[in-house]
């Protein structure tokens, strides 16, 4: 078990459990924009920002009311989404008889202006958030150590997704959401509050962000560029995989993070832009997206 | 964008039929407007400062370029720095490392950003709406990760010191007024061309491509073969406004080709007004202006940016032209 394709073992397995940390966030943040477009009909370019507010709020929580980890991961997305509501009810939903492409003008200036405010507060060097201790060490599994966090990250992410899935292919409530999506006007005349529920929604989205950011904070540094560099490759994510199903988000958002984690052990210097080169490889063969409807 | 388009080409159609074809397919109140715009050209450098006027040209022209797709093809492209940053990076490169002359370095950059737009479009127009303005911002961030890492792009440091040369072998453009003439005649013949484009047939069926696509595919256009082209001339032209870009200023960097540099030319066409002849030029210059003026704010500039953004999408769609074509009932 020392070399893997003359590949030492510990650099591959390194390399795909960074992959898999990646494809955690990949598939988190693109299961967000797809709920948000399957019913609001706009992509959220805010998303990226929101993601980063999480992991900020997280910081904040610590630094300025001593509250750990946890209650950041209870707090964080309550506090973040509430402003997505705000943002949703102020700004967003003047938009939804136009062009959809404003809907993305709109989110873009909105990253631009929450990105700018926390850098003016907090510069662009990142700060450091610390591992909550429950989660700090390593488990040594024989071949590799893995670092408890890591794979804490990769499971809470599996979990929340599988949730997302389950809430809106299983539920009442979820039910309601499909029909919505695919006619909202019918299902305002069965009684369903759908611009509430169109808020709501955009919260929620806004709130799976910034849970992801939370996660995030202990592995990358809390810093105001981290959701934006980010939110490109999860468009592209996004393209491939096709907003038409949520599990294929999940699958896709792994996926692309395994091959990311691959490729950065047998030709690092492509490891930046392999999912950009899959996208147009995908969009040549099968315009919709591996999961989408054409 | 179909509210703007449909309000504009309605007055468009109008202004049409009372002031016939006018000149050079300019309308009357177009007319006015070009003048307007050729003497501002010819004052300009008087009494502003050369090069800061240089600057604003070349993001007009920019500005133009990335028009011809949103506002007559209706494709929001969201990685024109792409095409705008390769045109800088392989004009500047030529111009150093081989000692080309400025036209045919210019020339070169152009042809290479188009080049690149013919791989990019023909991705892209798979895809429409939303997806469409993804998959172009995709392919630019590809491209810029790419200029991080090539050789001949400086990485970090980009490319510095690139020599102007001389117009001819005649005219030597290091002098700031030498250049200033230089770029205003590059600047004018891309819009002329833009404008040209536009009033061509060719130009009639990108509209009616806007308009409606499934229509324009019923009358037997290969809609896809007039998005591809229409992006192929948008490409290029980004790429010729980078490469005097780079001359004007001896630098390509990798803020040419960032993704912020491609909300930047977003911003300026909406400002100005979307699918507006003059809209991108007016647009260019508020938000160069601005720049200058809250260059020591940093990071402010973005929070300010991203307010306009906000302002125009929420209150303001047709942009500063488009409202006072809307005001005088002209087509601007």
């Amino acid at each position: 078990m020392d070399e893997i394709f003359g590949i030492p073992a510990p650099l591959l397995f390194g390399q795909l459990l960074l992959g898999l940390i990646n494809g955690a966030f990949y598939a988190m943040l693109s299961l967000g924009l797809a709920v948000i477009f399957g019913l609001l009909n706009i992509i959220n370019f805010a998303h990226g920002a929101q993601f980063m507010m999480g992991a900020f709020a997280a910081w904040m929580l610590l630094e300025w009311a001593g509250l750990g980890y946890w209650w950041a991961l209870l707090l964080a997305p309550i506090i973040v989404g509430f402003t997505g509501v705000v943002m949703e009810r102020l700004m967003i939903s003047r938009l939804y008889k136009l062009d959809h492409l404003y809907g993305l003008l709109l989110t873009f200036g909105l990253a631009l202006i929450i990105e700018g405010i926390f850098r003016n507060e907090f510069g662009s060097s990142g700060m450091p958030y610390r591992i909550p201790p429950e989660l700090a060490g390593a488990w040594d599994l024989g071949f590799m150590f893995l670092p408890v966090y890591r794979g804490w990250v990769v499971i809470a992410a599996l979990i929340l997704c599988l949730a997302t899935w389950l809430l809106i292919e299983k539920t009442r409530l979820g039910a309601y959401l499909r029909a919505a999506t695919e006619n909202a006007a019918l299902v305002q005349a069965f009684g369903v509050n759908v611009p509430r529920m169109v808020t709501l929604t955009y919260g929620a989205g806004v709130a799976l962000a910034a849970i992801g950011g939370v996660l995030a904070a202990p592995i990358y540094s809390v810093n105001p560029q981290m959701g934006t560099n980010l939110i490109i490759v999860v468009f592209a994510v996004v393209v491939i995989g096709g907003m038409g199903s949520i599990l294929g988000s999940i699958v896709t958002g792994f996926g692309l993070g395994i091959v990311e984690g691959l490729t950065k052990v047998f030709w690092p210097e492509a490891s930046a832009t392999v999912i950009f080169v899959i996208m147009a490889i995908v969009l040549l063969a099968r315009p919709a997206g591996l999961f989408g409807r054409a | 964008m179909a509210d703007t388009a449909t309000t504009l080409t309605n007055a468009a159609m109008r202004e049409q039929v009372r002031a016939g074809e006018g000149v050079w397919g300019f309308s009357r109140s177009q007319l006015v407007g070009v003048l307007a715009l050729v003497a501002f050209i010819l004052v300009a450098p008087f009494v502003l400062y050369p090069v800061f006027v240089m600057k604003l040209l070349c993001f007009a022209l920019f500005a133009c370029a990335f028009n011809l797709l949103i506002g007559y093809v209706g494709l929001l492209s969201f990685g024109h720095a792409a095409y705008f940053g390769m045109g800088a990076y392989i004009t500047g490169y030529v111009a150093k490392a081989w000692g080309v002359t400025p036209v045919l370095a210019i020339i070169m950059g152009g042809v290479v950003a188009a080049a690149m737009g013919v791989v990019g479009g023909w991705i892209a127009i798979r895809r429409q709406g939303i997806y469409f303005a993804m998959i172009t911002l995709a392919l630019a961030q590809m491209v810029y990760f790419f200029c991080v890492q090539a050789p001949f792009t400086g990485g970090e440091d980009g490319i510095q010191a690139i020599p102007r040369g001389s117009f001819l072998g005649i005219v030597d453009l290091s002098n700031d007024m030498t250049m200033y003439w230089f770029t205003a005649a590059i600047f004018l013949a891309g819009f002329l061309l833009i404008h040209r484009i536009i009033h061509s047939p060719f130009g009639q069926v990108l509209k009616a491509i806007r308009e409606n696509e499934p229509r324009a595919t019923s009358l037997g256009y290969r809609t896809d073969d007039f998005k591809l082209m229409a992006f192929i001339l948008s490409a290029g032209l980004a790429g010729i406004a980078g490469a005097t870009k780079s001359l004007v200023f001896g630098i390509a960097t990798l803020t040419d080709v960032h993704w912020a540099m491609s909300g930047e030319v977003v911003l300026m066409t909406l400002v100005g007004g979307l699918g507006t002849v003059f809209g991108p030029v007016v647009g260019a210059a508020v938000i160069v202006t601005m720049q200058n003026y809250l260059a020591e704010m940093g990071a402010w500039v973005t929070v300010i940016q991203g307010a306009i953004f906000v302002a125009c999408v929420l209150a303001f769609r047709r942009g500063i032209v488009g409202e006072i074509a809307n005001l005088l009932k002209v087509k601007l």
